[in-house]
């Protein structure tokens, strides 16, 4: 067990309460199931990393437990009971400092869980109908949440009375009505203090902290459905969001236009999730597939079907096609050293190729010249090409 | 005549050297039309004469390369009967073969045909599946599986339906036991579904009419489950099916859900299977068939009557039609803000013409 949950590199959660790992190297799915029979009760709706070494990860369940998974070991090590089912399900989950876990779940409230107690040392209301709570990458204490009619807010976990940030809604449109608000996702932007959040009336918005404007800094649209999911390619100004119709596009931050499309999925994306290094993006959702794309040329990859309904995604920084693994280790180390001595031998020959390569590339100009000259008298061209023999 | 028919033949094999004289070819082609009986002769007789020479034309000419379009029609026609010639007698050698060989003929070549060469889908479900089988125990419709709670239909269409529709509406509610047809008063979906809950119905049918024909169908299993769009065509209500049967009695039928062989197949043929009542009644002698083929459903409703142990007879009733399904969304009827699970995407999905998706 521990073997294969070691070279799993995309790790996915489903309906059926079943936590999927995928090795794209050997494609291979691979089921871990926490008892052995299965329920909707456990249908996982959120996952994350218990630790930067991302050798834990942590599942959070319709019925509010959270349980913590071993890579290494392969197997549920424990589970925590953090909130009743009543209170709606799971919407986002995170760790602090290696030992407390911050939970938020659709009623709003936000609470903070150290290891030893059963009761939450941080509890704070988030407003209702939140759909998801994201933590910052880079300040481990600020969170955003967001919701139906419930607009984005930062909160930071060490001032929980108010949140840092309210965001306003945005101007009454054309008719003086009141714009409707339904923040589905959002993302901190890495480098600054900025957020994107995707709502579900098909709109990507910026907000920036900093600024002393509450609306968005920058507004754009995409699509007639409502947008489900997002997530920050490692590049910087763009951003990946997907739709209830299973359409997944680029857009460019800068001015808000749509830069490509991703196709493939047919139905409603539930997770998308960039790769920190790489240029690809997975994402998962009701059709029962697991696909990956990359970003520069924008075709499908790898594309797993795993046989239930999958709700949520998460990757592990390291490089995806990368076989790992105890076993392959001894086997990867033998084929680097190869690897190393190949490319030692290949750049003898490159460097010898380099110095034969200058004399063409001095010739190449020369030989523009000629051609453009081609289109004059030919005698010129006879007698210049006489000239540059004599040179030579 | 003579001096003028050299530049005929070899116009129609297309050298463009014989084309400079434009007035001798105009001159010839209104000979056409007077002597057409004769030239044709002549022209056989210069195709003969000429099948020596024609071989040494470059073997890259195609009849596409005359631009005389009655000259290219009859060189068509020509190469079709010499090809279909060729396969004839192709057939008949193979045939002498088989006879000569008796048994030791080699078996008969099985011909390809789309569902044959039907790319593998890897969807297909096992029927020893575990995990497919839990998911699909527990899914919506388990309440129905479970016996747990019986179908009840409401029918209803489009708002100011016409005669056709309203007809099929009516037949189908006398196929579907336990149907109801209603009158949509212009009301919206998404206020109709909870009543209907509250009024215990399982199935919310909505046909939807277009220029006086019944053109698309909305299927909504109701008390959270998934809602079906499909596309219909072809319906043929009682009056026009030949050699039919006497109306279809209040028994229920049996049902038959033919080839739906993937996860999204599974699931639309459980969608159909819990409109009809678990128990049917076989003194009724009635079934309802949803065959799926190449991505089509055909709906047929027949009775039938055994004559003797190997024998059967059928009579169609009811109305038939054919689905096609457009999307399936997850969730009561809502087109813009629900999830969908399956949509179809006519660039991506229907470019293949050997890829299937139910």
């Amino acid at each position: 067990m521990g073997d294969t949950s070691r070279l799993c590199s995309v790790w996915l959660g489903s309906e059926t309460g079943i936590l999927k790992g995928v090795s794209l190297s050997r494609k291979q799915a691979f089921n871990f199931c926490n008892t052995s029979h299965l329920s909707r009760d456990q249908e996982v709706r959120t996952l994350c990393w218990g630790d930067p070494a991302e050798s834990e990860l942590l599942v959070g369940s319709v019925d509010g437990t959270v349980k913590t998974f071993s890579t290494e070991k392969g197997a549920f090590t424990e589970t925590r009971r953090c909130g009743d089912p009543s209170e709606g399900c799971f919407t986002g989950l995170a760790t602090l400092d290696g030992s407390a876990l911050i939970t938020c779940v659709e009623c709003g409230t936000l609470r903070v869980w150290r290891e030893d107690s059963s009761e939450p040392v941080t509890e704070l209301d988030a407003g209702k109908n939140v759909c998801r709570m994201r933590q910052s990458p880079a300040h481990r204490h600020k969170v955003a949440t967001g919701g139906k009619e419930n607009g984005l807010k930062i909160w930071d976990l060490e001032k929980p009375e108010k949140p840092v940030f309210t965001s306003k809604n945005l101007r009454d449109d054309w008719l003086d009505l009141r714009r409707p608000q339904w923040v589905r996702d959002m993302a901190f932007i890495p480098d600054s203090d900025k957020v994107v959040t995707c709502t579900g009336y098909h709109q990507v918005h910026v907000f920036d902290p900093s600024s002393p404007q509450r609306r968005p800094v920058l507004e754009a649209e995409y699509g007639e459905y409502p947008l489900t999911a997002l997530s920050l390619p490692a590049g910087g100004n763009t951003v990946v969001v997907g739709n209830t119709h299973g359409q997944i596009a680029l857009l460019d931050l800068r001015k808000g236009l749509v830069r490509g499309c991703l196709k493939g999925l047919a139905g409603g994306v539930r997770g998308l999730q960039c790769h920190p290094s790489q240029p690809l993006v997975a994402s998962c959702g009701l059709d029962r597939f697991l696909r990956i794309h990359s970003l520069e040329d924008r075709k499908l990859q790898h594309k797993v079907y795993l046989k239930s309904r999958l709700n949520c995604i998460l990757l592990s920084s390291r490089d995806l096609e990368d076989v790992g693994g105890a076993k392959g280790k001894g086997g990867s180390q033998e084929v680097k050293e190869e690897e190393e001595g190949e490319e030692g031998e290949e750049d003898e020959v490159w460097d010898t190729m380099e110095r034969l390569e200058e004399k063409p590339k001095r010739k190449n100009p020369e030989e523009e010249e000629e051609e453009e000259e081609e289109d004059g008298e030919e005698q010129k061209k006879k007698s210049k090409k006489k000239r540059k023999k004599g040179q030579d | 005549m003579d001096i003028t028919e050299v530049p005929v033949s070899p116009d129609k094999k297309g050298k463009k050297k014989k084309n400079k004289k434009p007035k001798k070819t105009s001159v010839s082609q209104e000979g056409n039309g007077e002597s057409s009986g004769v030239e044709k002769m002549e022209e056989d007789v210069k195709m003969e004469k000429s099948e020596a020479a024609e071989s040494a034309f470059p073997p890259t000419f195609s009849v596409s390369e005359i631009k005389n379009k009655q000259r290219r029609h009859l060189m068509f026609m020509k190469f079709k009967q010499e090809k279909r010639k060729q396969k004839m007698q192709l057939k008949k050698k193979k045939k002498k073969e088989r006879e000569a060989l008796g048994d030791k003929a080699p078996p008969k070549e099985v011909p390809k045909t789309i569902e044959n060469q039907r790319v593998y889908d890897e969807t297909t479900v096992d029927p020893e599946d575990e995990e497919v089988a839990f998911d699909e125990g527990t899914d919506e419709f388990s309440a129905y599986f479970n016996g747990l709670t019986n179908p009840k239909v409401l029918i209803t269409t489009s708002d100011r339906p016409r005669g056709r529709t309203v007809r099929f509406c009516e037949q189908l509610a006398t196929v579907i036991p336990n149907a109801h047809v209603y009158y949509r008063r212009g009301l919206a979906l998404k206020r109709v579904i909870p009543q209907c809950v509250a009024r215990n119905f399982t199935y919310l049918m909505v046909i939807n009419e277009d220029r006086k024909v019944p053109n698309g169908l909305v299927l909504c299993h109701l008390p959270d489950g998934p809602t079906a769009h499909f596309k219909v065509s072809s319906v043929r209500l009682r009056k026009e099916m030949r050699r039919r049967g006497k109306d279809p009695t209040e028994h229920s039928p049996e049902v038959i859900l033919n080839n739906f062989s993937t996860r999204l197949g599974h699931s639309i043929g459980r969608l159909f299977a819990a409109l009809f009542p678990q128990d049917p009644q076989f003194v009724g002698r009635q079934v309802a068939t949803f065959h799926n083929q190449r991505d089509f459903i055909f709906f047929r409703f027949h009775r039938y009557i055994f004559k003797n142990e190997k024998k059967v007879g059928i009579q169609e009733l009811g109305p038939r039609f054919t689905l096609k399904l457009r999307s399936l969304q997850k969730g009561t009827f809502d087109s813009k803000f629900g999830e969908y699970e399956w949509v179809l995407k006519r660039h991506e999905m229907d470019a293949c013409r050997r890829k299937f998706q139910l």
